[in-house]
């Protein structure tokens, strides 16, 4: 008959083994660049530690249970009245001292707004919002390159593509991406002025979600409609981007499109309204 | 032998100078209660040491800039292209840094494995009543701990500027920017211009590991210091009242436990990031100005935000003439709703209940019919809201189209926590009073009639 705490020794014992042995297969692994051994190694390593502390707590050591007095969380009334009377009797030091207690006041809540003026440095070498946001890169005249920054000619469109395209020179300006698609001309359905926008039946909207500015992902080549693929907002080519599905709540405003004397797609304007996601602004 | 004496010697110096044996023999006698339940703030604790453990080796091969670079290590999809700094440091930690693919996964799991702990632990606290007086300053500490966490987890899986974490960042501008007035600031401010600028990975990158992680860390202290002063609260039983603690001692039995507790979490997260692949950024490609992966969700913390967005209605509208864009109300209202319902919690518990005594023992839950429901309410909705953050995906396998989906979610995320809650109501009020039944041992007939009328037919 083997003593049954030996047993549990044992047992704990083996457990720290494999301990060890994980040990030198994390070794291994890391001396052989393999990542998951490594990982392993250490998984099986900590494993072992656990099984074998859990079983030593729960096995070995005296279990209780053990009863603890609380005392209760609030001081006895005597107590309290010693504090209140410590502080009283000559820890007052703002009574009677009504100029230089207004001054404090004073000084230290204007050093504390002098403080916050540095926020104001968070933004730096930028325009301030209310023009960043208002505008984009594209103006009369701008020509339409491709994301390799190749000039866009009107054929490149195909019928049930969509090209994302950005103004000449700024590839980075994310506020601008427009994305072109190709339509049957005579189903657009746009107000008659921005008709003129359009460049044989080729449509410029802004590539930006008005939801909450993901790129559109996906031409929808049936339904021709454009699909934004965070939070799938629905925008329907033919009635000037109208959002049609999702939580999306405008249109994609459109870039008034044309062709310069190379036949290469120019902007004719910045868009009319101000891309992407809305804020606080009078619309 | 040499150990015990060695830590015999250096107890007696610090003694020497210090006082400290009256001290110390109280802290080894500490008794905590024993109920398995009182373990999960610790695994958060514990995953919040690997973080700490794991991210200080991240940070020594991450290069916080935006700054174009071209890639040379030796993912070959990817050499010869152009990309930000942050993003190729990343890759090159997954590749070419011997043990930084592990560590990477390992802190990534963790995070996720901390913010389960946090939600676990925050349940049982709420189940139980543990947050009734004198438990509200940590309640509060608590609720700050869990948001803070979830920001450190967001600023986190943003640093390395892939395609994925990129769309995250534009849908957080975009929901800064939806603040009525102060939101095209704030989100300049944060962002140092319109997104994606240049100045948004240092920023984060100071937040993710200097500013949250200091926050946490002191959180941390004033939650386990407060609980030192408190003591445990323990579930009722024989011997356990409002002027006992009943359980093991700190020494030895509960520090063994602990320490085997904080093994256990190193194994799974390590097991976890030995095993399964997390976040491959080298597969979702740099940030680019015009592109977005999809499908694109989020890490799960942040899924019943993303959810909502998915969900709510185009609805926008003006103030004073001004635009009050669609993401404010479920980017900004639903969450910080949330957060003001979790802070105010023990007083509007306090309020319904009328219960305004001091409490060492916590209630079983069956105790309070009513604040099982709520409770039933909020994990049944928040965890529908993660569901609707892959509608995409859900859609794609029912083979339904997703904006037909988005109509019957809208639907579900009302009414079924609603169902729920209401029978979650019902098994409590079965249960009360019935300290020997489960969920299990309960009949059809103990759910519709009351608990007196039965006991009369009995
Ligand atoms: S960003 Fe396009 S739907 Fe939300």
């Amino acid at each position: 008959m083997t003593d049954p705490r030996r047993a549990v020794e044992r047992r704990i014992a083996a457990a720290f083994g494999v301990s060890t042995l994980a040990a030198v297969l994390a070794g291994a692994g890391y001396v052989l660049g393999d990542e998951m051994l490594l990982g392993l190694g250490f998984a099986l390593g900590f494993a072992g530690l656990a099984v074998g502390l859990a079983a030593w707590s729960r096995r070995l050591l005296p279990q209780g249970p053990y009863v603890e007095e609380r005392e209760p969380l609030i001081s006895p009334p005597l107590t309290r009245q010693a504090l209140e009377s410590e502080l009283g009797r000559d820890g007052r030091p703002f009574a009677r001292t009504a100029l230089p207690r207004r001054m404090l006041v004073l000084a230290v809540s204007a050093l504390g707004i002098v403080a916050l003026f540095p926020i104001r440095s968070l933004l730096f070498r930028v325009p301030s919002p209310r023009r960043a946001l208002a505008e984009t890169a594209w103006r009369a005249g701008t020509r339409a390159v491709g994301v390799d920054g190749r000039p866009v000619r009107a054929a490149d469109v195909v019928p049930g593509g969509m090209l994302t395209v950005f103004p000449e020179g700024r590839l980075d300006a994310a506020d601008s991406a427009a994305v072109l698609v190709r339509v049957d001309p005579a189903r657009l359905a746009l107000p008659p002025d921005r008709m003129r926008w359009t460049v044989d039946g080729i449509v410029a909207y802004s590539k930006v979600c008005t939801h909450a500015g993901c790129p559109i992902g996906l031409y929808l080549q049936t339904a021709q409609r454009l699909a934004c693929p965070c939070h799938q907002s629905v925008f329907d080519v033919l009635r000037g981007a109208l959002p049609v599905g999702g939580p999306a709540a405008r249109p994609l405003p459109q870039l008034p499109l044309g062709v310069d004397a190379e036949g290469v797609l120019v902007a004719r304007g910045d868009f009319p309204e101000p891309t992407g996601p809305g804020y606080w602004r009078r619309a | 032998m040499i150990i015990r004496w060695l830590g015999r010697g250096a107890a007696r110096w610090f003694d020497g100078r210090l006082r400290l044996a009256s001290t110390v023999r109280t802290a080894v006698a500490k008794v905590f209660p024993d109920h398995w339940s009182f373990m999960l703030g610790e695994i958060a604790l514990y995953s919040f040491v690997t973080l700490v453990l794991t991210g200080t080796f991240l940070t020594l091969f991450f290069v916080p800039a935006t700054g174009d670079v071209a890639y040379d290590g030796s993912y070959a999809p990817l050499r010869g292209s152009t990309m930000s700094a942050a993003y190729a440091s990343t890759v090159e930690l997954s590749f070419d840094v011997r043990g930084g693919l592990l560590f990477r996964q390992v802190h990534h799991w963790s995070a996720l494995v901390f913010l389960a702990a946090i939600v676990v632990h925050l349940s049982r606290v709420f189940f139980t009543g543990a947050f009734r007086k004198p438990r509200e300053i940590n309640w509060l500490v608590g609720v700050t701990l869990f948001a803070t966490s979830i920001a450190n987890g967001f600023a986190g899986y943003s640093l390395p500027d892939d395609l994925l974490s990129a769309t995250g960042l534009r849908i957080a501008y975009s929901t800064l920017l939806s603040l009525p007035l102060v939101g095209p600031w704030a989100a300049f401010l944060l962002f140092g211009g319109e997104f994606p600028g240049e100045s948004i990975v240092p920023r984060l990158y100071v937040a993710h590991v200097l500013l949250l992680p200091g926050l946490i860390a002191a959180l941390v202290g004033v939650h386990m210091a407060v609980l030192v002063r408190q003591k445990h609260t323990h579930f009722p039983g024989p011997g356990r009242t409002d002027r006992t603690v009943v359980g093991s001692k700190l020494w030895p039995a509960y520090a063994f436990r602990s320490l085997a507790l904080l093994c256990a979490v190193l194994a799974v997260a390590f097991g976890l990031g030995a095993l399964v692949q997390i976040n491959p950024i080298w597969s979702y490609g740099p940030f680019q100005p015009a592109a977005a992966t999809s499908p694109a969700q989020p890490d799960w913390f942040l899924g019943w935000v993303e959810g909502a967005l998915r969900l709510f209605p185009p609805v926008e509208f003006r103030v004073f003439g001004h635009l009050v864009p669609a993401p404010f109300l479920p980017g900004v209202v639903m969450p910080g709703l949330t957060f003001l319902v979790l802070y105010a919690w023990p007083w509007i518990d306090r309020a319904v209940t009328g219960d305004r005594g001091r409490h060492q023992v916590l209630d079983r839950p069956r105790h309070r019919p009513a604040r099982v429901a709520v409770g039933v309410w909020a994990l049944s909705f928040y965890g529908l809201l993660l569901l609707s953050a892959a509608d995409d995906l859900v859609a794609m396998w029912l083979r339904v189209p997703v904006l037909d989906l988005v109509r019957i979610m809208r639907v579900v995320v009302i009414v079924v926590p609603l169902l729920l809650a209401a029978v979650g109501f019902a098994v409590a009020r079965a249960l009360r009073g019935r300290p020997e039944d489960t969920v299990g041992t309960l009949r059809w007939a103990d759910l519709t009639s009351p608990r007196e009328a039965r006991d009369e037919r009995r």
